[in-house]
């Protein structure tokens, strides 16, 4: 094991520590956020990205670390996107927290694995079609909303948190 | 606000806060050490095991597949990732005595029951459907959510909405049995 994958394993076992600590690698907790009942996942999720938004853009404000934006490939992902919500929903976990999952007992989680395992082998044959296809039909590139927007990233998370904020008020609110 | 729930796991926000702490310093971390900023992820490693396991009935063609090559069939940062989640969850479960054995998640059970072959060919099925949507949108709720956002990608707001959007809508069709 190199520097690597030691880095790796360390980040991944404090990642699956808080994932399970904060019980949201439950398939109940995540059918729970999408049945609307249960919004622990959504807490979970913006808290971490209010978090990270801000110490990302400082640290790449200091030339520390750069960014590493995905393709907006439209049709990579409307459709794609819309698979994996269709897929999640019935799975009841994300490729992350399936392996989370198991770790914390909930072995039903290997068959969802499995899937997961077969639907990148089959993605890995279907590629060259879809590069030509769903892929091929309009990508904007590697752009974050600050570019699209034309103002200062700091503004968009300045808007993200007030956002945020105000939905996680009103989930607290409702009891969700 | 409560810092420990009802189950003995942590307050949500707090749990959330730490891992946006992690993103952080990881994303400090691997630039530091390995030259290259690394976001947190997963999906691209179920590429990575699929090819590995192919590699060992068929290798020529795991090496002749433009996707597999493209993606480098190999055990990298993100797999190791992968594999702490699983050690991660499995120590946090042992140490506050929440593992527990389950062959049927309950909610599914309330549903559908507590047939097992129902609920691993719902779980394959699904698991399979999610993984071809997260390689075509180039990431799941970990790299195109969580490091999306953090980043402000406009790839990670376009797949998030979609996750959610789509995800609501399939769970208020599938889910409605018992009600």
């Amino acid at each position: 094991m190199g520097t690597e994958h030691i880095l790796g394993l360390v980040t991944g076992v404090i990642f699956g520590f808080l994932l399970q600590k904060g019980r949201v690698l439950r398939f109940d907790k995540q059918v729970g956020a999408l049945l609307l009942k249960d919004m622990t996942i959504f807490k979970f999720m913006l808290s971490a990205i209010m978090v990270g938004m801000v110490g990302i853009y400082a640290l790449q404000g200091m030339g520390a670390i750069s960014l590493s934006h995905k393709s907006a490939n439209l049709g990579g992902l409307l459709l794609g996107g819309a698979l994996f919500g269709a897929g999640w929903a019935i799975m009841g976990f994300c490729p992350g927290t399936s392996l989370g999952a198991i770790g914390e007992g909930r072995w039903h989680a290997v068959f969802a694995l499995l899937g997961m395992l077969v639907g990148a082998a089959i993605f890995a044959e279907l590629y060259p079609v879809m590069k030509s296809t769903v892929l091929a039909w309009k990508d904007f590139g590697r752009l974050s909303l600050a570019d699209v927007l034309g103002i200062s990233p700091w503004a968009v998370i300045a808007a993200f948190w007030v956002v945020s904020i105000g939905m996680l008020a009103w989930f607290e609110k409702k009891g969700l | 606000m409560r810092l420990v729930t009802s189950d003995g796991g942590w307050n949500p926000y707090l749990g959330g806060a730490l891992v946006g702490l992690l993103a952080i310093a990881s994303a400090y971390a691997t630039t530091k050490w390995l030259g290259k900023t690394a976001y947190l992820g997963a999906s691209t490693t179920f590429v990575r095991a699929a090819g590995l396991a192919e590699k060992t009935i068929a290798a020529e063609h795991v090496s002749a597949n433009e996707y597999f090559t493209k993606e480098k069939v190999r055990v990298d940062w993100q797999f190791m990732l992968v594999i702490g989640i699983f050690l991660g969850a499995l120590a946090a479960s042992l140490l506050d005595r929440s593992f527990k054995l389950e062959a049927v998640p309950p909610l599914w059970e309330q549903y559908f029951g507590p047939s097992i072959a129902k609920r691993a060919v719902a779980a394959f099925l699904g698991g399979a459907v999610a993984m071809l949507g997260a390689r075509l949108a180039d990431g799941c709720t970990s790299g195109n959510g969580l490091s999306g956002l953090m980043q402000l990608s406009l790839s990670g707001f376009v797949a998030l909405a979609m996750f959610f959007g789509v995800g609501v809508a399939t769970a208020k069709l599938v889910y409605r049995r018992a009600e």
